[in-house]
């Protein structure tokens, strides 16, 4: 006979981390999402906040995904999917599109993450110096030049592993650039001290957070 | 009389040598002057520099083999400068064959590289990259309490464009998102062909709309290829 345990908790969809992390973007500020979950977090925005999403590729403004027939293929995200503009809108070349990154002009980026330290370093484009691949794309920029950056991902790997580490394992894309995690069991400040977990999952103590952290959390 | 245009793919290839650094911009399909990748297939040139912002999506079977990804197939390319190498592409593929070198930088490292070149700037600090791989081998200077790398202007012998507009002194304007690094190559290269969609007479194009001003442009081949496909 097989013995179920009973999970009095139920960790976030991607799209409950996204609508999670859209619930704290105020009115006013410019944002870049970053490709994954951090893309997802523009559907929970209400079109009534008027909060100004950047594209890397020179978009300042976008608006929700079109309806079929009235896509424009000449407008696309950094994720290659196609967007429309909201009324305001401006487009601009790659070299200023990076000028509004790392000239310090965004309010906060949202990215996704490998891994994130306690002192706020994050890993999110490689798994190793000899990989082939290396996708770095507009994420070193985007990690260094907004004045908040957070991160949205899953708490642990796929197989159990902890992503909040004391110190990263992958290749850096930034040191000390985290300043909020979003993951699918809590929200966590990078404090000077620490992670601070500011909010778990209903029904998921701070000790099961614990254990699925390698880093030491603070209440 | 001025006259940028050229009529023929070969007279807009014309002279373009082996070894030759070129510059490929384009986000996506969007902005990316496939034509003109097509007509420097043709001509031949070979060992190849491309400076170009990604390296292309994984093989997908069955699908045809088309642009950059072509010219990389073909063995025509040495070394590629770019801000994204996948696995599984035709050119993760040879950079693991070890056919092609690839420098992968960050993307914005990668615009401001070019538009110092074009800008004669011939390298500047960034803070981007300083805690990471990117730095290594490169000289580090803390400006206003943070690390920054000296990176280096990039300068290509030939600059592939796509634009929406042209007239006969070269004057552009672009598409949608279609700008993206096609301002930025246009002047940083010392030939810069452009295929554009349309054409208009000298004067039709309002002074303050011009994009791209024709100084920075030299050929001009006329090409209504149509919108750019769905990203796959």
């Amino acid at each position: 006979m097989s013995t179920t345990t009973e999970q009095a908790w139920k960790p976030l969809s991607r799209d409950g981390m996204a609508a999670r992390a859209a619930r704290d973007i105020p009115e006013g500020w410019y944002v870049n999402l970053g490709i994954g979950v951090p893309t997802l977090i523009g559907n929970h925005i209400p079109a009534e906040r008027e909060v100004i999403l950047h594209s890397e590729n020179g978009v300042l403004g976008m608006g929700p995904a079109p309806e079929k027939h009235k896509e424009n293929p000449w407008l696309i995200n950094a994720s290659s999917q196609r967007i429309s503009l909201r009324v305001g809108a401006s487009l601009v070349h790659h070299a200023d599109s990076f000028a509004i990154v790392r000239g310090g002009h965004l309010d906060l980026c949202v990215l996704g993450g490998f891994q994130v330290a306690e002192n706020g370093d994050l890993a999110n484009w490689s798994h190793s110096p000899k990989e082939v691949a290396r996708q770095i794309g507009g994420a070193m920029d985007l990690a260094v030049g907004a004045k908040r950056v957070w991160v949205v991902m899953e708490h642990v790997t796929k197989d159990g592993q902890p992503r909040l580490l004391r110190r990263c394992t992958y290749p850096l894309t930034a040191g000390a650039c985290v300043t909020r995690v979003y993951t699918n069991m809590a929200v966590l400040d990078v404090t000077p001290a620490g992670f601070k977990v500011a909010e778990i999952i209903p029904g998921m103590s701070f000790s099961e957070l614990q254990a699925r952290t390698e880093a030491e959390l603070l209440r | 009389m001025i006259d940028k245009f050229v009529r023929s793919m070969a007279e807009a290839m014309d002279g373009i040598r082996d070894g030759s650094v070129v510059m490929i911009p384009g986000f996506a399909e969007v902005g990316a002057p496939n034509a003109l990748i097509d007509g420097l297939i043709e001509q031949g040139a070979t060992d190849l520099t491309v400076i170009i912002n990604a390296t292309g999506k994984p093989r997908v079977a069955g699908a045809k083999v088309t642009g950059f990804a072509r010219l990389v197939e073909l063995g025509r390319v040495r070394k590629v400068v770019t801000s994204f190498v996948r696995a599984g592409s035709v050119c993760g593929d040879a950079v693991k064959a070890g056919t092609v070198v690839a420098e992968v930088i960050p993307q914005g490292t990668l615009a401001e590289r070019i538009r110092a070149a074009g800008a004669g700037i011939p390298a500047f600090y960034t803070p981007t990259g300083a805690d990471t791989l990117v730095a290594e081998g490169k000289e580090i200077r803390e400006y206003r309490g943070r690390r920054c790398v000296l990176e280096e202007a990039i300068h290509a012998d030939v600059a592939l464009v796509e634009a929406w507009m042209a007239d006969r002194w070269g004057n552009l304007v672009f598409r949608g998102a279609g700008r993206n690094f096609n301002p930025l190559v246009a002047m940083a290269a010392e030939l810069t062909i452009v295929q554009t969609h349309h054409v208009c007479d000298l004067g039709q194009m309002p002074a303050e709309q011009v994009m791209t001003p024709g100084i920075f442009v030299d050929r001009v081949l006329h090409l209504p290829v149509g919108d750019p496909k769905l990203p796959i």
